[in-house]
């Protein structure tokens, strides 16, 4: 603690190249992607990684643990997937019916659960979830155990054909980066200050004036629509929507992903959701049981390295020396 | 009078914490609190600031009938108040500490739209605040880094942002050293010369050398009121509370 006093301006800069480098980078190789993996399997990457990320916004940069993001997520996807099957919507106009769905059903459960803290406000999102999942069980429009099968792809803008996986994929690629910048943005501005004095000291925050609660709620719509936002594109994606996207085990995959790759990083998530997938695609056809190996890499995780794997980078000798700060 | 509560009480189950309290806040005035551990004086603070809700009692501000009132809204109503336990926001810099006061009044709070940058508007009144008290050296500094004393200077700096009309300080110079506690009278001094401020302190030698009016509070009720030389003459204040601290 004693050595991080200052950072001079020269790592600083050293950092910001670094990142600029990297984002290149990884822009190139998300380009290049499709033309190296299987396209599906790299938009469910991106898909989740979204999510993952949406989550965070949440977890990492207001510090509430929700149990029960599946709704959202789920929730975006069944709206999305009936809007463009049974209206025959323009698969953005189906997305962004899918958002409001997810901020909407975000605005009642927040309301709820914001006015508790810590494991309470944990359980009672999981509730809500739940009660969530037994709605989409019982009701017509979701079709229950079947779930909205065969979502046609529909064109983009009426123009763009989507079953081209090639232009599926791009149109994935240009909302994931969309929604990464949204939430970038969000946490970077005059209201993620207020979000990060909140986390910091509530108390004080109170004193200063503020509703806080109105600004948590605010970070909860947020979250829950931009989780909405990955819902709604995994959608269409795989042309359903299913109850394993609204399940409370969603719940906790996303929980998983955002921990492995390192709470309050913006590219923890997506780490994280990238090698969760990749676990999962590769045992999926291993007689191994996916979730023994997912709950082994979490004890692993919570016991060795609490940071994430980006976190435990930053925090490191080599992370630190390039100008990377540890989120605390 | 900008600050007054009549009859102000608090039962925690059954426990009279604060009992029958009668406060008067005046412009440009220092009120200290002060009274022996238990005495009730945080539990007066917290209630005047409704961070906890009066059992009995009325509390006007500004004429205004505030006995119903949340916390944050008494704050920008112009009642600021400080912690016991320094409150700074520790991983930010001194200057973004400031500024977050800042950002509410100057509505630049809600912009989840807007690049950080944007802040940098609230930069100019963020540094005169925080070179009106000493800390300009350590703008750029995080408030974990800072000397007990400068955190304590910082959280008054930030307090100030929001101008307020009356300034209650909960132990501004607990475990502060000789020369932070000097320091830190004369700012407080200052201050109240263009406001009222109410504060709870233990340290006698600086009640009796800024303060205007000194309330003593014994097991949550008042003991003694007036001037610290009437004050301190009081048989009954002497016994029970200077007694035992000598």
């Amino acid at each position: 603690m004693t050595d991080a006093t200052h950072t001079t301006s020269s790592t600083f800069t050293g950092a910001r190249h670094l990142r600029t480098v990297m984002l290149i980078a990884i822009l190139i190789f998300l380009i290049a992607a499709p033309f190296l993996f299987y396209p599906i399997f790299v938009m469910k990457i991106l898909c989740f990684a979204l999510f993952a990320a949406a989550f965070n916004l949440l977890l990492g940069y207001t510090g509430f643990l929700s149990f029960g993001h599946a709704a959202f997520f789920g929730g975006a996807a069944y709206f999305t997937a009936h809007a463009m099957k049974e209206w025959g919507t323009t698969p953005e106009v189906g997305i962004l019916i899918g958002v409001a769905g997810a901020a909407a059903l975000g605005l009642v459960i927040g309301l709820i659960a914001i006015r508790r803290q810590g494991i309470y406000f944990a359980m009672i999102t999981l509730a809500l979830s739940q009660m969530f999942f037994f709605y989409c069980v019982q009701s017509a429009w979701t079709h229950g155990e079947d779930g909205i099968q065969s979502v046609p792809r529909g064109h983009l803008f009426g123009l763009i054909d989507l079953n081209v996986t090639t232009n599926m994929y791009f149109f994935v690629l240009a909302v994931f980066l969309i929604g990464i910048g949204i939430i970038w943005r969000f946490v970077n501005s005059p209201f993620g200050m207020i979000l990060k004095s909140i986390r910091e000291n509530e108390q004080r925050t109170v004193s200063l004036g503020y509703a806080v609660d109105r600004y948590k709620l605010g970070a909860f719509v947020m979250s829950a629509a931009l989780a909405g936002l990955a819902g709604g594109l995994k959608a269409i994606v795989f042309e359903f929507a299913t109850l394993t996207d609204v399940a409370w085990q969603m719940s906790g995959e996303v929980i998983l992903m955002t921990l492995l790759g390192g709470i309050g990083t913006m590219i923890g998530p997506v780490v994280g959701a990238s090698l969760v997938v990749t676990l999962q695609n590769e045992l999926a056809t291993s007689d191994f049981p996916v979730t023994i190996v997912t709950g082994l890499v979490f004890m692993a995780c919570v016991l060795l390295f609490r940071r994430g794997l980006v976190g435990e980078f930053y925090a490191s000798r080599l992370g630190r020396r390039l100008g990377f700060r540890p989120e605390q | 009078m900008v600050l007054s509560a009549r009859g102000l009480g608090k039962d925690f189950a059954g426990f009279t914490a604060v009992n029958g309290v009668d406060l008067d806040v005046e412009h440009a005035r220092i009120h200290a609190l002060i009274g022996p551990n238990g005495a009730g004086k945080t539990t007066v603070f917290n209630l005047l600031t409704k961070f906890l809700q009066p059992t009995r009692g009325r509390i006007m501000l500004l004429d205004q009938d505030i006995t119903k009132v949340k916390p944050d809204k008494i704050a920008r109503m112009g009642l600021v108040r400080s912690f016991q336990i320094s409150a700074v926001f520790p991983h930010l810099t001194v200057l973004e500490n400031v500024r977050i006061a800042l950002q509410r009044p100057n509505k630049l709070a809600t912009q989840f739209w807007l690049p950080l940058s944007s802040l940098d508007k609230l930069n100019p009144r963020a540094e005169e605040l925080i070179a009106d008290l000493g800390l300009s050296q350590y703008r750029d500094t995080r408030a974990t880094d800072l000397s007990y004393g400068r955190k304590r200077v910082l959280e008054i700096a930030t307090t100030l942002a929001l101008d307020p009309k009356v300034l209650l300080l909960d132990e501004p110079m607990a475990g502060m050293g000789g020369e932070d506690v000097a320091t830190v009278a004369s700012i407080i001094a200052d201050v109240a010369k263009t406001r009222a401020v109410l504060m709870v302190e233990h340290n006698l030698s600086v009640v009796a050398d800024i303060a205007h009016h000194v309330t003593v509070l014994q097991r949550g009720e008042i003991l003694a009121s007036g001037d610290y030389e009437t004050v301190s003459q009081n048989p009954q204040v002497r016994t029970a509370y200077m007694g035992t601290e000598d």
